[in-house]
Parts: structure tokens; sequence; C-alpha cells
């Protein structure tokens, strides 16, 4: 657990030491607010929806950016030999870096926070909802990155990482999806609609916290985080 | 310390490194040496845990890579090749993130990390980013890197690649002062940094040991005349004549010749016998006058030659 710490602390690090975190926080705020507002004063209602419909399309951008680097960089600096020959289990090092991408997107999702309490000074508010609008946010934020972080071990091209990461992300939300269900084989329905990102996003967030629903998400965190862990030791497969 | 046997590491059709053997004793500063893409760096991967042998175990300290590695890291310092860093972090944060993951309790930390910028002559550097260094600089931080949990071993890999001559003499001369209390396994290509730094040479060519002992005794095994250059006063016919006549040489060509004046004459001699010795008392027994006598001895770097076209040749 030391060496997760250390390899979370350090990626935190070069996170800040380096423009991307201030200017991935940035857009995303800049984004999430005007996208929000520009809807909210016409619906007239004081509801965080909206808000929470968006994130997982904003995520899909932003996690991608988030995750690119942090294994694609280790393969272009050739510093995952120096990394890998220490003293730190394959595990650790995924888990030190999934946990500081972690960190960084619910520090964008965190910041969003006045935007809630300047809607609830608004009007009266459902707090169920947004509880669970939350809760959905970081954990589909969790799956996204863990995606991401493991695609960004497959390539040293960060640019790649990422939009191969956004297209995964989608492919995985989008087969949930009413459309693409109903117009799959009805033997494929039912498990399309379970596999897709968003049919669970869409039950946590009416505020509706389910067993089944987090047990989804830990399972497509911990899925991707097993095949980065694989990824990382490919290198010995030659 | 590290034994190395029968190792042979395969990429698809390509072979690396080819039934391999070899032994660093406690202390003893091997320098490793072959052409590039020779199997070097592959070596020093499967020594370092970073990949496994396909054939052949490799023991560090009586622990094996494989199923020990954990022990085997602890015990290795490691500088790869072109000391690759996260050019995005602080110097210091960089050592300190090391010696985290080195295990180093945080009591030591500092003091630890004290020790190697003073080692590596890192203190003006402290506080910048990494991509912000020069190469040297980067060199040396990759170094403080690999000293920081005071490692039994040391590997490093091709170590002076990129850096002007006075940071390799540097880099040179903090090499032979850690080689006194550690084992050491340097890469190289570059010859006199080998034979300048290292107990003992081992050459690969190929992914296959060519030889090894040290620099004296590979120069003394690799079979080879020395070649003389003479530049003597006299009727050039008649020298040569003389020249050829000798005990020891084989072989004589005049490179320069000049009518009445001095002509330099190029001849092979069988490295017995003290050749110079020999043609300075010609010179005298027939009255001739000598103006220069060169003697080139077979150098590390014809060794080298030799073993590695040789074994080119041969396939």
């Amino acid at each position: 657990m030391k060496n997760v710490a250390a390899v979370f602390q350090k990626e935190l690090r070069s996170y800040f030491n380096s423009p991307i975190a201030y200017i991935v926080i940035i857009l995303f705020v800049g984004f999430a607010n005007w996208l929000f507002f520009r809807s909210f004063f016409m619906s007239g209602r004081a509801s965080m929806r909206m808000y929470f419909t968006m994130l997982p399309w904003l995520f899909m951008v932003f996690a991608p950016l988030i995750t690119m680097r942090l294994w694609a960089e280790e393969k272009k600096l050739n510093t995952l030999e120096l990394l890998m020959t220490m003293p730190l289990r394959d595990w650790e090092a995924v888990l030190g870096k999934f946990f500081s991408s972690l960190f960084l997107l619910t520090a964008m999702l965190l910041l969003s926070l006045p935007l809630t309490f300047c809607v609830s000074s608004l009007g009266n508010v459902d707090w169920g909802p947004i509880i669970g609008g939350y809760l959905g946010a970081f954990l589909m934020g969790a799956a996204y990155v863990s995606i991401g972080l493991f695609v960004s071990c497959l390539t040293q091209n960060q640019i790649v990482a990422a939009i191969i990461s956004f297209f995964v992300c989608f492919g995985l939300w989008i087969v949930g999806e009413a459309i693409v269900v109903f117009m799959a084989p009805a033997s494929l329905a039912g498990i399309l609609e379970f596999i897709g990102l968003g049919s669970h996003f869409d039950s946590i967030g009416r505020g509706v916290i389910d067993s089944r629903d987090i047990i989804y998400y830990l399972t497509v965190i911990g899925f991707f985080l097993f095949l980065n862990v694989k990824g990382v030791e490919s290198r010995k497969w030659a | 310390m590290i034994e190395v046997k029968g190792v042979t590491k395969t990429f698809g059709e390509t072979v690396a490194v080819d039934n391999l053997s070899f032994e660093v004793k406690k202390g003893e500063v091997l320098g490793f040496l072959g052409p590039n893409g020779a199997g070097k760096t592959t070596m020093m991967r499967m020594i370092t845990c970073y990949m496994p042998a396909t054939d052949g175990t490799v023991t560090v300290a009586g622990h094996d890579t494989l199923t020990d590695s954990f022990q085997v890291r602890e015990r290795i310092g490691y500088l790869p090749e072109s000391a690759p860093l996260y050019l995005d972090m602080d110097a210091a944060d960089y050592l300190s993130f090391v010696a985290q993951i080195r295990g180093i309790a945080s009591s030591d930390r500092r003091e630890r990390m004290k020790k190697v910028i003073d080692i590596c002559g890192l203190t003006q550097v402290m506080g910048k980013d990494i991509g912000t260094l020069s190469k040297g600089f980067r060199q040396r931080v990759g170094l403080a890197q690999a000293l920081i949990h005071n490692p039994d071993i040391l590997i490093l890999d091709e170590p002076t690649t990129g850096l002007d001559p006075a940071q390799i003499i540097e880099i040179r001369e903090l090499i032979k002062r850690i080689g006194k209390e550690k084992t050491v396994i340097l890469c190289s290509h570059i010859l006199p940094e080998v034979s300048a730094t290292c107990d003992r040479i081992l050459i690969i060519n190929e992914g296959k040991k060519v030889a090894s002992g040290t620099p004296d005794e590979l120069a003394a095994a690799t079979e080879g005349n020395l070649t003389v250059h003479a530049r003597i006063h006299g009727a050039e016919a008649e020298i040569r004549e003389k020249i050829e006549a000798m005990d020891n040489v084989v072989g004589c060509r005049v490179a320069e010749s000049s009518g009445d004046g001095p002509s330099t004459f190029v001849l092979k001699a069988k490295p017995e016998g003290d050749i110079g010795q020999d043609v300075f008392k010609m010179v005298v027994d027939n009255n001739f006058s000598l103006s220069e006598l060169r003697i080139e001895r077979i150098s590390l770097e014809d060794v080298f030659l030799q073993l590695t076209t040789k074994e080119r040749d041969t396939e």
C-alpha cells in the first residue's frame, strides 16, 4: 500500500507540475457551467438533472485527457523500465495511477458543488437525485478512468490513447442505449442493456441506489484494472 | 554475486541473447562490451527482472530473478540506457519518490538523499524540473536514483552516451570510486571507457560470448602481429633487404621513399622478442641512421574489432 501511495503522489505531482491538470480542470468547469446554465434558465426549474445528463458525455471527453499520459508517457520516455525494475508490483503501479487520475476527476466533479448550492438557493430541490447523481457520476468517471488507463498502456502515443479511450467509453455507453438495444436481436437485448454504462447511470441518477448498479461499476473498473495489470505485464511475454 | 547460466532470449524469430553464461564476483567491475545490437541491453533487462529469459537462469546474490524478483530488485541499482527520467518532475521530488519506492524509512530519507546528491554533484539542480537539465545532469540524476538505496550491485547501461568529454571523465571517475565498494556491470560499446574503469571485460556479439578476461589478457590472447613504423636514412633497397632478413619480421613495405633522404618502412613483426631493439641493432650494424621508430601494440580496439568481425565471418 505504501508503494501505491508513492505512485499516487508522484502522479499527482506530475499533473500539477505541468499545465495539464489546470487546463483540463478549467476547460471542464467552463464547459460544464456554460452548458448547464444555457438551458437551466429556460427550463425554469431548480433541478440539477440537466447537469447530470450531460456529465457522462463531458467525462467521456475529459477522462481520456486525464489518463492518456499515464502509461503512454512512461513507454515513450522509457521510464517504464526503471519503474518496473524497482521493488514495486505491477498492480501497485496500476492502482497508484488509477487513484491519481480518479482524484483529479473527483476534484473536477466536486468543483460543481457551488453550482449545486446556487441551484438549491433558487428553489426547492430534491436532494435524492442530486446525491445519486454525484455517486453515479463518480462511479461512471471511475469506470472511464479505468478504461482510459488501460488503453494508455497499449500505446506510447498519448493522442492515440486519448482517441481510442474515447471510442471505447463511447461504445460501452451506447450499447446500452435504447436505440441500440431496440435494433439488436432480442436474445442480446437484455445483455446489451446490462453491459451499457448508461442504463446504470440513469437509475442511480434517479436517486435509486441499487447495489446491482454499484456492483456493475465496480466490476467494470476491476475488469479494466485487471487488463491493465496484464498489459503492463505483457512486456514479459515476448 | 551475479550468475548467468545458459540464458537465451528470443523475440519472435530474432535471437537477442544466445546461450550466454557468465559470472560477476562480489566487488568486481565488469565491462560488458559489444557492438550496438549485440544483446547487451536485453541481458541487463533480464538481470534487473524487467523481462524473463526464454531459457536459462539468472541468479543475483543467490536469488532467482524469476521466483525471487523482489529480493533481486532490492539489491540492484539500475541506470538504463540514456537515463530515462520523468521530465516534468522536479529532481528533488523524483529522488524522494525513488527513495519512497525503495522503501527507505522517511527518517533516513533526507540523509540518503543528501548523500547521493553529494556523490553525484547535484546540489545546484535540486528544485529544477528534470526536463530543463542538461544531458550530463540528467545522467547524474539517473545515477543518483540508482545509488539512493545503497545497493550492492550497480548496473549501468551506456552511462556516458551523449556527454561531452569533460562530463565523460567525471562520470568515469565516479564509477571508479563507486566500483571500489560495489559490484558493477558497465555496458558499453566505447572501449576506452571499459578499459579505464573495469577489472574484467566480457565481449559479446550477436548474443554470444566471444571473449572474456582482463584487458591485458584479451590483448595477449588475440593473435596478431605488431606494426612497426621505422624511418631510416640509407639506400632503400639495401635497408629493405636487411629488414626482410630479420628473424621476427613477417613483411615489410616502403610507405614513403625519398631518393637519398630517409624512407619510412612499415614492417609487420611477430609479437615474440623485442622488435624495437632488433631494428635498432640492424640499423647500427649496417651503419644506417634511424630518425623515427614507432611500434603499434595491438589495442583493445583491435581486439574488439577482430573478435566481433571474425564472429560474423564464420556465420
